[in-house]
């Protein structure tokens, strides 16, 4: 089981408020990604969870009992760092067991827990070498292991992933899925990478200045944000978004329209544009389009190859349906 | 270092410097080793011929030189394990966030910047001077009787010395230590379960281990030349004649640059067997 309930926890450091009073229930078995700009307090926010920082009011709840005042090590959460924090002196086995041993196990349940962890995550080989002769996907796949053995009531990742290549990272993410998958444990994660938590999450948590934006699952958040920031911040590339006369024609201050939701057409459209860069990825293409009475250019998604090319003038037509439309406050008009 | 013409340029360089201290090395080794194997006495009659191994055996067969040996042996060891230990400790301690911790940390410092000649001064007659001394007064403070120090506790009382100098090194060294520890390996190792002891033992011990051999294989070089501490404390009475000690009594008091000469290459020896114990046991440290 693992139920967490944060109930108006708040957090200080000195007279700086991180983390106004917040509430969040995260359900048994359910993957939650927290996700936002750097000093969001997305980190702080884990890090009150697992006990590593003493929050300053409210409480903490793990399967309906107060976690507040629970030592870390008692609140039976388990925790993969942003470096791994493997123990360099050990081998991967003494890492893998080490949670065990401070728990006073027995030699031969250890075994027994190692090798199945072993098994799960392919360290198999590795199992007496030294972290410094791991490479970064696999010293990550230890720090994985130290905490899968414990068999915890849920998983916190602490940017997990920030340190691995590109190609590496959609390796890891998706044995990161597979995983939760196979445990149905509950996994926190947290990270500044909006595709990580789109293609992760069950639900995500959205986080601005210690305030949460906007919760719900990953096409909840990216049909119906529901304000500006998190408009701007789910969905790659970002939404664009238009202030102005194009606005005031649907009675708003400002509009958004995803770049995958305008269509181009060389003779006619809403909007006449210059097209500026484009970019080629051989499954899709991306304009920066200049359009005559919108300040910034737009981005348009278009998909495959399309033969367009500097300077050209286009036309561009927003999907009707497909308009996010926010009023003064930023806040979405239903 | 790319090609051949500046590789010979480098060396070309480097002669210097070398020549230098292989000269510096070799020059004193030499004339060592040459006047242990002469009768040398300065005050009478200067160099008297050829002695063959008589200085070596006098030297080693003198009632001084097993004791002297063991004594030299007990101040490098105990210095070693208290600096060690306090040094670790300290280090913890000083690593701590607190109030004026850059004042403090160059308080502990201060002592190694004191010279040895004037630190054993100060403790001599400022501490544990048996009548006017700070120890002797808390003694009687508390209505016990003063300990004369430097004659009851001799060989002790040069250890504190000794040990109050080397500590701020060991303390310096081991706190850069403790501070390149990586703080999420410590969280990690609490998120374990590992109370703070385990955590010491576990990980804090582990990563200083590198540190401690370097502390370790420093200070004995320097330790086991330690003279000036005794010289001005207790010139070698109440059984602290280190051998460094013996040999400068040797050569000094006794005026027999012979006899001396064949106790410094002992010297040399001792050093080398210490420094191989000393590899062996904590050099694996170094490696990886």
């Amino acid at each position: 089981m693992g139920r967490i309930t944060l109930d108006k926890i708040t957090k200080k450091f000195g007279d700086v408020e991180v983390i106004p009073p917040l509430d969040l229930t995260i359900e048994d078995g359910e993957f939650v990604v927290f996700v936002g700009p750097s000093g969001c307090g997305k980190s702080t926010l884990l890090r009150l969870i697992a006990g590593l920082e003493d929050v300053s009011g409210g409480e903490i709840r793990i399967d309906g009992s107060d976690a507040t005042m629970v030592p870390p090590a008692k609140r039976g959460l388990a925790m993969v760092f942003q470096s791994y924090a493997l123990y360099p002196h050990m081998s991967v086995r003494k890492n893998i067991a080490f949670p065990l041993r401070m728990a006073g196990m027995s030699p031969a349940e250890q075994d027994r827990r190692i090798t199945a962890a072993a098994d799960v995550l392919n360290l198999t080989d590795y199992l007496d070498r030294r972290p410094g002769q791991l490479s970064g996907g696999q010293r990550q796949r230890v720090a994985i292991g130290r905490a899968i053995v414990r068999e915890p009531a849920a998983f916190l990742f602490d940017e997990p992933l920030s340190n691995l290549d590109a190609a590496l990272r959609v390796g890891m993410r998706l044995e990161i899925s597979e995983l939760h998958k196979r445990l149905q444990t509950t996994m926190i994660y947290v990270t500044h990478d909006q595709v990580e938590a789109m293609t992760m999450a069950d639900k995500i948590v959205v986080l601005r200045a210690g305030l949460i934006e906007q919760v719900g699952s990953p096409l909840e958040l990216y049909r119906a944000p529901r304000n500006l920031f998190v408009a701007g911040f789910i969905g790659s590339p970002k939404m664009n978004l238009i202030d102005g006369a194009a606005a005031d024609k649907h009675d708003c201050k400002t509009i958004g329209i995803r770049p995958e939701h305008i269509s181009v057409s060389p003779e006619s459209g809403d909007w006449k544009g210059t097209v500026g860069v484009s970019e080629h990825l051989g499954s899709d293409t991306f304009f920066h389009v200049t359009c005559e009475g919108i300040a910034a250019p737009l981005t348009v998604r278009v998909g495959g190859e399309v033969d367009v090319k500097y300077g050209d003038t286009i036309w561009l037509r927003p999907g009707p349906e497909q308009i996010h439309r926010f009023d003064q406050n930023g806040l979405r008009i239903a | 270092m790319a090609t051949k013409a500046s590789r010979s340029a480098a060396r070309l360089m480097m002669a210097p410097a070398v020549i230098l201290l292989l000269g510096w090395m070799l020059v004193p080794l030499t004339m060592t080793i040459w006047f242990s194997f002469r009768s040398y006495l300065p005050l009478r009659g200067g160099d008297l011929g050829a002695a063959g191994f008589d200085n070596y055996v006098r030297f080693i067969s003198s009632s001084a030189f097993w004791p002297s040996i063991q004594t030299t042996l007990i101040l490098v060891g105990s210095v070693l394990v208290i600096t060690v230990v306090f040094g670790t400790l300290l280090a913890l301690l000083l690593d701590q966030p607190m109030w004026g911790q850059g004042v403090v940390r160059i308080l502990v410092i201060a002592p190694f910047f004191v010279m040895p000649t004037v630190s054993a001064l100060v403790w001599k007659n400022m501490f544990m001077d048996p009548t006017n001394g700070l120890f002797a007064h808390l003694w009687r403070f508390f209505g016990a009787e003063p300990v004369s120090w430097l004659s009851d506790a001799s060989l002790p009382s040069i250890v504190m010395i000794v040990s109050w100098q080397w500590l701020p090194f060991a303390t310096l060294i081991l706190l850069t230590a403790v501070q390149s520890l990586d703080g999420e390996q410590l969280e990690a190792a609490e998120m374990d379960g590992a109370t703070k002891l385990k955590r010491f033992f576990f990980i804090i011990l582990p990563h200083l281990s590198r540190a401690i051999t370097i502390v370790i294989l420093i200070q004995t070089i320097f330790l086991l030349s330690i003279f000036a501490e005794i010289f001005v404390t207790t010139g070698g009475a109440f059984g602290t004649r280190t051998l460094t000690y013996l040999i400068f009594q040797r050569v000094l008091e006794s005026q027999n640059i012979g006899l001396g000469s064949a106790g410094g290459v002992y010297a040399i020896i001792l050093a080398n067997i210490v420094a191989i114990f000393l590899m062996r046991i904590v050099g694996k440290n170094l490696d990886n």
